[in-house]
Parts: C-alpha cells; sequence; structure tokens
C-alpha cells in the first residue's frame, strides 16, 4: 500500500478502535459502463486507507449484496452515471436486509437521475430508498471520506 | 517392450491395463472383482495372472494405480455465499477427484450438522470469507464441525485471518486440521490449487491407509491417486497436448457411473458471442463437476425425481417409455444394484437407456453456463454465468450404462444443446467419441509417466459415434 495509505491507517486507529481498515465494496450498478470515475474512486479510497473491494462496472444488486457479506463489508459504494440510478438502486436496502447486512452504510453518487433535476428532491428519493448519504453530481470523493469516519464512529463526532 | 500396469481399484472391479509406451498400445486388459472388504491384494493378483496369461511374462517397468474403491474420496466442502465462496470451495473438490457429497453455504444448522455425521466424508473443505472479510462463518462452522462426532480430517481454506482461530477451534474438536490459501483469496478469484493440494497430501497421508489401500500401495511406483482425478488429467492432456503430440483441443467427458455422473470440460467458458459479460466467477479451463444425485443405480431414484420436476409426460414420450415401465426398472435397481438391462432385463433396456439419456443432459446443463439477456439504455446485453461451452469440438462419453447400451449415441447427443435445454450454454455440435475401452483413467495414470503414448492410445481408442 502506498505511503498515504499508511498515514490514513495510522490515523484511523489513532481514533481509538483497534479495528482493522474500513472495509468498502465499490461499483457502478446496473448496465452503466462509465468506468472512469469508479477509477478514480477505487484509488482516491485505497490511498486514504480503505481496505476497497472494487466491482468495476456493470454491476447488480447482487453482486453488490454478495460481496458485501464474503468482504465483511462496512459500506456499499454505489456510483451511476447514466441516469438511470433510481431503478437500479430500487431494492438494494431490502436485500441488504435479506441478507444480514442489516446496518451497513449505503452511499450514492455520480449522475444518479437523468438531467438536471432538483437535487434535494432526487436526495429525498434515495434516503427513502434506504441510502445513508446521497451526493451531487461532481461531489469530490474526499468529502465521502470524512463521512464514512464520521458514520462508522472512527472520529470526533 | 516397456509395459505398464495401470489399475483401477474401482468399488466393484479392480482393472488392469497393461500398456506397451514404445508402441503406443495397449497390449493387455484383465478384471476382477475388488476384495476391497478382506485384502485388496487378490483381488489385484488374480487380475494380474490373467495379464501375464495374456503376456507371456510378468515384467513391468512401473505399476501405477488410481482408487474409487471404498467409496471414493468422499468429501463436503463449506463456504460463505452460495455463487462465491460456497462454489469455490467445491470447485477446488471436485477438481482433485473427491465425490462431493454435499456443499453448505452460509452458517451450519443443526440439522446440517446432523447431516454430516451421517455422512462421514473422509475430508471436509471448510472455506467462507474472502482474505480480511467475514470471518463469523469460518468460525461458527468450525465450532460446529468441532462437535460433530464423526472422525475426519479438515482443511481450512477460508478467510486467512480467520484460519488460525477456526483451526483451534477445530483441533480442540479432535479433528485433524490443515490449512492452506482461501480458495478465494479476493472477490471474484479463484485459487483452488493450493486446496486441490492439500486434498491430495491427505489423501496419501490419511485415506489410503483409511481405505485398506496400504499393502498395495507398497508395490507401486507412485502413489495411489483418487480415479477421477486420473480421469480429470487424461482429459486435461488429450486437450491440451503436449510439445511432442498434439491435443484434440476443447473437449468435454462424461463418466456415468452408479452413484455419480462425473463431468469434466477442458475449455476457455469465455463468452463467445458479442455483448456478453461475465457475471460472477469465472470459472477454471480445467473444470470437474460431481452430481451426487444422478446416477445410474445408487442415485437412481434421486435422477427419477429430477425427471418428474420437469415432466412426467414428456419423458415418456421422448423416449418411448411409460409410468410403469419405470417404476418396474426403479424396483428392480433399487434391489438389485448390479442388475444389468441385459438378458431376462433385456425389455427394460430402453428405460435405462432414457435414464442414461437424461443424467448426460441433467448434469450437462449443471456443469455448463447459462445466458440471461439483460435490457439496457446501451441495448440487449447477454448476462453469462459459468462456462460457455458451446464452442467445445469433442464429447466423450464413458461408463458401463453409455459404452454398453445398444444405441450410445442417442445417450450422448444430450451432451450437446437441444432447444429443451433452454439458455444452457452446451456444446452446440460436438463430435461424440466413446471410451469404449474405458481406459480414461489408464491413460490419466499413464499421463504422468509417458504423456506422448497416453494421447496417441486416447486418439487411436476412442471412437466416433456417428
Ligand atoms: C466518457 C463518457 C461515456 C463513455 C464511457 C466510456 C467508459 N467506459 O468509461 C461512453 C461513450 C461509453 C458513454 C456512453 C453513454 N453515456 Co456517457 N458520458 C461520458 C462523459 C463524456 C464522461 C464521463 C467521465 O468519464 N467523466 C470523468 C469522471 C472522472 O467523472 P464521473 O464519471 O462523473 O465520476 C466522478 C463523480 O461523478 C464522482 N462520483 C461518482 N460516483 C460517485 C459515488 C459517490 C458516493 C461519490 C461521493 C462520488 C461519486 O466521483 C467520480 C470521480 O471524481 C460524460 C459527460 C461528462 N462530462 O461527465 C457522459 C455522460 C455521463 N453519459 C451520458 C449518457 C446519457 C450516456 C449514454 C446513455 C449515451 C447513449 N444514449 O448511448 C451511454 C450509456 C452507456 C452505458 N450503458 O453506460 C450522460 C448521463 C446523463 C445523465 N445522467 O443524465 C452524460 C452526463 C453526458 C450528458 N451530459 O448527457 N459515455
Amino acid at each position: 500500500m502506498a505511503e498515504l495509505g499508511k498515514i490514513e491507517n495510522e490515523q484511523i486507529e489513532e481514533v481509538g478502535q483497534e479495528q482493522e481498515a474500513i472495509t468498502l465494496v465499490l461499483g457502478v450498478i446496473g448496465a452503466d459502463v462509465h468506468a472512469v470515475g469508479n477509477k478514480i474512486l477505487n484509488y482516491t479510497f485505497t490511498k486514504a486507507g480503505f481496505n476497497v473491494v472494487n466491482l468495476g462496472v456493470m454491476v447488480s444488486q447482487k453482486e453488490f449484496v454478495e460481496a458485501a457479506i464474503e468482504a465483511d463489508a462496512d459500506a456499499i459504494i454505489v456510483s451511476s452515471m447514466y441516469g438511470h440510478g433510481e431503478i437500479d438502486c430500487k431494492g438494494l436496502r431490502e436485500k441488504c436486509d435479506e441478507a444480514g447486512l442489516s446496518d451497513i452504510l449505503m452511499y450514492v453518487g455520480g449522475n444518479i437521475v437523468v438531467g438536471k433535476q432538483d437535487f434535494e428532491q432526487v436526495e429525498k428519493t434515495f434516503l427513502e430508498m434506504g441510502f445513508n448519504r446521497v451526493y451531487a453530481p461532481g461531489s469530490d470523493p474526499l468529502v465521502a471520506i470524512e463521512h464514512l469516519k464520521k458514520d462508522l464512529g472512527r472520529v470526533d463526532k | 517392450m516397456k509395459i505398464y500396469l495401470l489399475t483401477d481399484f474401482g468399488s466393484t472391479y479392480t482393472k488392469v491395463t497393461a500398456v506397451d509406451v514404445d508402441s503406443a498400445k495397449i497390449v493387455a486388459f484383465a478384471k476382477s472383482f475388488t476384495t476391497i472388504e478382506t485384502d485388496v491384494n487378490m483381488g489385484f493378483d488374480a487380475a494380474k495372472r490373467e495379464i501375464a496369461a495374456q503376456l507371456g511374462h510378468s515384467d513391468f517397468e512401473m505399476s501405477l494405480s488410481a482408487s474409487s474403491a471404498a467409496g471414493g474420496l468422499k468429501m463436503i466442502s463449506s463456504g460463505l455465499v452460495p455463487d462465491l465462496t460456497a462454489k469455490a470451495s467445491r470447485l477446488a473438490a471436485a477438481s482433485a477427484g473427491a465425490k462431493v457429497v454435499k456443499t453448505y453455504a452460509y452458517e451450519l444448522t443443526d440439522a446440517e450438522s446432523e447431516e454430516i455425521t451421517a455422512i462421514a466424508p473422509d475430508i471436509m473443505l471448510l472455506s467462507g470469507g474472502i482474505d480480511g472479510g467475514n470471518k463469523r462463518v469460518l468460525l461458527h462452522n468450525a465450532e460446529v464441525i468441532a462437535s460433530v462426532p464423526a472422525s475426519f480430517s479438515v482443511i481450512i481454506a477460508g478467510n486467512r485471518s480467520a484460519a488460525a482461530e477456526a483451526a483451534k477451534i477445530l483441533q480442540a474438536g479432535g479433528k485433524n486440521t490443515v490449512i492452506c490459501a482461501n480458495v478465494m483469496p479476493q472477490f471474484g478469484k479463484l485459487n483452488i490449487l493450493p486446496a486441490k493440494a492439500a486434498i491430495r497430501d491427505l489423501f496419501i497421508e490419511n485415506i489410503i491407509t483409511a481405505k485398506g489401500l496400504d499393502d498395495v500401495q507398497k508395490i507401486m511406483d507412485m502413489e495411489i491417486i483418487p480415479t477421477p482425478l486420473a480421469v480429470f488429467e487424461a482429459c486435461e492432456l488429450l486437450g491440451r497436448g503436449n510439445s511432442s503430440e498434439e491435443g484434440l483441443g476443447e473437449l468435454m467427458a462424461y463418466d456415468l457411473g452408479g452413484a455419480t455422473t462425473d463431468v469434466y470440460s477442458m475449455a476457455d467458458g469465455n463468452p463467445k458471442i458479442p455483448n456478453a459479460f461475465i457475471n460472477g466467477i469465472t470459472e477454471p479451463f480445467a473444470k470437474r463437476t460431481v452430481e451426487g444425485d444422478v446416477g445410474m443405480r445408487y442415485s437412481l431414484t434421486a435422477l427419477h425425481d429430477l425427471i418428474l420436476e420437469s415432466g412426467a409426460d414428456t419423458f415418456y414420450q421422448a423416449y418411448g417409455t411409460n409410468e410403469t415401465e419405470v417404476t418396474n426398472w426403479l424396483e428392480i435397481c433399487e434391489k438389485d444394484p448390479s442388475a444389468l438391462p441385459f438378458g431376462e432385463y433385456e425389455k427394460y433396456s430402453h428405460v435405462d437407456s432414457a435414464f442414461a439419456a437424461e443424467a448426460i443432459r441433467i448434469s450437462a446443463i449443471r456443469h455448463a453456463g447459462f445466458n440471461e439477456k439483460v435490457y439496457t439504455p446501451a441495448g440487449e446485453m447477454n448476462s453469462q454465468s459459468g462456462k460457455d461451452l458451446t464452442q467445445v469440438r469433442y464429447v466423450i462419453g464413458s461408463g458401463g450404462a453409455v459404452i454398453n447400451a445398444a444405441n450410445p449415441r442417442a445417450i450422448m447427443a444430450n451432451a450437446a444443446y437441444t432447444p429443451r435445454d433452454g439458455n444452457a450454454l452446451k456444446p452446440l455440435n460436438p463430435k461424440i467419441l466413446l471410451d469404449e475401452q474405458n481406459c480414461l483413467a489408464a491413460m490419466g495414470l499413464l499421463s504422468r509417466f509417458a504423456p506422448e503414448a497416453a494421447i496417441r492410445i486416447m486418439k487411436d481408442s476412442f471412437k466416433e459415434v456417428q
């Protein structure tokens, strides 16, 4: 792992939990092939010291859930770039519940709906679907990193 | 003349094949009953005497053997998610030549623990969790297995972060335990060779003795291996060839037995059509599956149940039989698993062949992958699970129920795709070869020492049926 990763790792441990690195399952959901953002997210999260299971593009809900089970993941990070996020993401939380992943964090980001819709409305829709955080187009992955640490209790609130 | 003596200790028969390596010919064959209950050498000696009589001497360069006697290498395997680590552990055990009686997923239940006691396997392959991932399943299942009263060895090939602790639990429960690398160290990545090697080592160290093969091992020039492993190696060699003898290319083989149907594919299973992508794990080039509920005698009732699920009438019509005949034949075979559809039972010949045909069809569908259409904004795509075997060129049939049938071709035709197979990726138009001399296992043994001769003998002796 890269230097930066180590530093981040130490910081995580410093927060007082002698737990291992946070495990994320990452992927672009549905039939979406936009690969560039996924590569950047994988790079960024890995550098930050997370243990990333990257599923790449065209990832089904089943794959997200099964990977999260085998990896004992702390969070599922979903990207959707091509505008069909709402259809693709529906039911993912229920599948996680069914699989016993009830406390798993779920974040979604990218261009999750078609065109420029009112983001507040979009956020509400995805929160109701069971996502813990919803990111507007162009959101910085570093923001999500801070959120992860906070949501998983690895920094002082 | 360099004569190699190749012996397959089967559950019923001990089959001995003598090969002249220089001329690449089978020069003698004999079989006698396997006498594993008393002294396995008795049956072996009888067959050897017959070989010596046929050859006029008993001058053997090497003696090699495989065994599926005393139940073969009986294994169970376990993992976490059915399509991921559980599947990986099953693939690993099957590729080592085991009869994989059952594969468990998730955390073992009390009922499953009782089932395992009843199965009394030789070895359990315990997996689950990718490295650094889920630990609970390995630790929980180790606890359950530790308290199973049967005595067997356990190979741990799961999440490496939990392996040592799981081993402690198992050892405390009195189980001989071995740790090896995870069958799926990273998500979706298969790593079955370490587990395969661990199974081989345990087989040599413990199972050979436990099966009463100690004495016969002493006179062999190589450790005894499980018969299906010999068949696996024969198929792999015949497909790939070697530097001096060309192979046949991509192929599949079926061994239709009384208890199980074994299927082998030596083929790259990647998508063969445009707009297809693989969903789930990429399966290995050399793959074996073993179907414990598809067999011609001990598993005939289970096979019958499967047939009923997909419609009894279709079955009766397709094979020109009826319920009465089928029920009668089932009863006969249940009472006497050595019953053959000849002589007094000649009239059941077509019924037996119908079962054989369905055994091939069902085990082929289970071995091959399948496609599902997905509709996307970018058009229609195919999501492929498992191996695409549509372009496989050769299918080899072996086992008495195929070879001795009135029409082996009609049985083996079910290894190829028919519209009844739905979205299964079975070979579309393969040539069908028959292992009439029943030499696959022997050639697998020979492959380790004289691969060219083994390839040539197989190419000569496997007859294409039109
Ligand atoms: C390149 C590209 C393609 C290429 C993709 C090649 C490949 N394999 O990657 C091709 C030509 C194949 C393509 C196809 C299509 N595309 Co296109 N494509 C683009 C384009 C031009 C660039 C995408 C890119 O790589 N960006 C650079 C990366 C770094 O940024 P990013 O992907 O946005 O990811 C970052 C952030 O979004 C964020 N992020 C992403 N996920 C998450 C998750 C979380 C939790 C967080 C915090 C952050 C986060 O972090 C990432 C890294 O910084 C965009 C337009 C644009 N300028 O963005 C359109 C765009 C994404 N495509 C679009 C469309 C509509 C399509 C098609 C449907 C077109 C069609 N009708 O065929 C198809 C869909 C094919 C499919 N099945 O997926 C639209 C989507 C519109 C929408 N959502 O409303 C866009 C926005 C163009 C547009 N303005 O209309 N496309």
